[in-house]
């Protein structure tokens, strides 16, 4: 069954979303190019952060952009990484004589024309910098972060590298402080079902009825098993357990251990309902807790989608002191908006 | 009659075939990238191709080089994603080679893919064996040197058939790039999707130049 897309033109879909996108900004936000944003108010000799990757998966990660957020987003077609010449138009309204950031998913598209990208703006003189997000613990082992993809734990990298971007000194500075955020940020997806591609209405993948993906990535790339389908209360734990493990295996960072402070975030790939979403935030609470984590701050709901793709994952974001300071300011974007300090704080 | 040189007004013809057959092939390039990837393979390469045709039809150039880094860009920037990076960088790459080449003949297409095949692999990080376009585009590029003192249809006809075998090859390889690499093993007994564009595109071309 192919699903009812209220749509135009299907060759057409992203860049006319981009252009609703920036009425949904009411002026916060510029369109730039063929298809970029930039926030309209960068100030001068601001370190800038650019995010960017296949549209398909609102509101990220254009929606990103936005106050003590991303300055810019270089967006692609559906499920399509930017091509390098809008990869430069966006780092060319971004760039405030500090240099630019890219900040994105490690997938190989992307990853091959935003180096592009990065090529042209050397070409006028502009630094880049990059860092990679691959916090799908389920792509690859610890030793092989270079073959781990991204997925919803950008919702907090970027928070954070946002944050981080609007007092950073340099470049250095803001891509260190980029890096450990990634370092720190684990997620596991799971997906019953998948999304469409709008142009075809065909499912970006096949799987059985009665079954789940485990580790399924937001594209409906396999993950580590398929296991019967089963209930909240199930599933939540499994799905936990992989994250810790993760933490506790890599040797780059610590075990997660009583008095760890997180952020922890359920994500909905699209047509899981926020009901479930919340169902499992209950359950993995009682985990978190009974870990003696504290979790300092709770985002839940459909950030990081695939269209209609039924399935959820959790992102686990472990604070430092310099990380809780960039936390707790406040921020907005079509996206992910927050309040000054945390929730309950 | 088959044609030993192709001018460059010839050349666009041949490209706006080679798009014209790309586009035709869109419903088997998205099958066969769905059984490995996420099957937006067949879309983007015909949004790649009409964009092609768009900068081409009715154009006129002054070298050969020109038409192919022209598509190559043409590609690139109306694609995106993987395919827009290594198909864009394939077209410009070749057409690159091409520099001060007055027609395009059997050495040109030799030269072209060489450069090719060199510009997708380090663009893109795999080699022969991965499972990519490189296990087509690899093997057409080493025939295409060897035929280069044949004549254009003869030498067209060879590497068209060195793509498609290494097309063929690609079934039995377990994917370790892009997308596909997560699906290890289950990605055996299908050829890889790029691989098959690559030999539509060398099919297109000797059709173009034995019927020229």
């Amino acid at each position: 069954m192919s699903h009812k897309k209220l749509i135009n033109d299907p060759l057409k879909v992203a860049d006319e979303l981009v252009e609703g996108l920036v009425e949904a900004y009411n002026g916060d936000c510029v369109l730039v190019g063929q298809r970029s944003l930039a926030l309209s108010n960068i100030p001068d000799g601001k370190v800038a952060l650019l995010v960017g990757g296949g549209s398909g998966h609102e509101p990220i990660y254009h929606g990103l952009v936005g106050r003590n957020l991303a300055d810019g987003a270089a967006c692609g077609d559906i499920f399509a990484a930017p091509p390098p010449d809008i990869v430069l138009e966006a780092t060319q309204a971004v760039n405030r004589g500090k240099g630019v950031l890219y900040l994105y998913g490690n997938y190989a598209g992307d990853v091959m024309n935003f180096d592009m990208g990065a090529e042209l703006a050397g070409d006028d003189d502009i630094e880049v910098r990059t860092v990679l997000i691959w916090d799908d613990v389920c792509s690859a082992p610890p030793t092989q972060k270079n073959n781990r993809r991204g997925i919803a734990g950008l919702v907090p990298i970027v928070k954070l590298a946002g944050a981080a971007s609007q007092s950073a000194g340099s470049l250095d500075e803001l891509e260190a402080t980029t890096r450990k955020a990634v370092l720190q940020t684990r997620s596991v997806g799971v997906s019953m079902s998948p999304g469409s591609i709008p142009a075809t209405g065909k499912p970006t993948f096949d799987i059985d009825e009665s079954m789940i993906g485990l580790g399924m990535g937001i594209h409906g790339e396999p993950g580590v098993a398929e296991i019967p389908m089963t209930t909240a209360d199930d599933l939540t734990p499994r799905m936990l357990d992989l994250i810790f493990e993760d933490f506790e295996k890599d040797d780059e960072v610590e075990a997660l251990a009583a008095g760890d402070e997180i952020v922890f975030f359920v994500n909905s790939l699209g047509s899981t309902t926020m009901m479930e979403c919340l169902i499992a935030l209950r359950k993995a609470r009682e985990i978190l807790d009974a870990k003696g984590l504290k979790t300092y701050d709770v985002i839940v709901g459909p950030l990081v989608t695939c269209q209609e793709m039924a399935g959820i994952s959790f992102s686990v974001t472990r604070l430092d002191d310099e990380l809780k300071r960039l936390w707790e300011l406040p921020c907005q974007s079509v996206c992910f908006t927050k309040m000054e300090g945390r929730y309950g704080g | 009659m088959p044609k030993e040189t192709l001018s460059p007004a010839e050349c666009r013809d041949m490209m706006l075939a080679v798009a014209d057959a790309i586009i035709a092939a869109e419903p088997v390039l998205t099958d066969a990238d769905r059984a490995l990837g996420d099957g937006d393979h067949g879309i983007g390469m015909s949004r790649g191709m009409n964009a092609v045709k768009d900068k081409l039809a009715g154009q006129e150039f002054e070298s050969v080089e020109k038409v192919f880094t022209t598509m190559g860009m043409a590609m690139m920037s109306s694609m995106g994603g993987a395919s827009g990076a290594v198909f864009g960088t394939l077209f410009r790459a070749g057409g690159k080679a091409l520099t001060g080449a007055e027609s395009f003949g059997s050495r040109e297409l030799a030269a072209f893919f060489t450069a090719a095949s060199e510009g997708v692999q380090t663009r893109g990080g795999a080699k022969v064996g991965d499972k990519t376009m490189v296990d087509s585009l690899a093997p057409a590029a080493e025939k295409a040197v060897a035929v280069a003192e044949s004549g254009l249809p003869e030498a067209i006809a060879a590497v068209a058939d060195a793509a498609e075998s290494g097309k063929e090859a690609s079934k039995d390889m377990i994917a370790t790039m892009g997308r596909a690499k997560t699906l290890g093993e289950k990605t055996l007994g299908h050829p890889d999707a790029g691989a098959v564009s690559v030999t539509i595109i060398l099919s297109a071309m000797r059709d173009y130049i034995v019927a020229a």
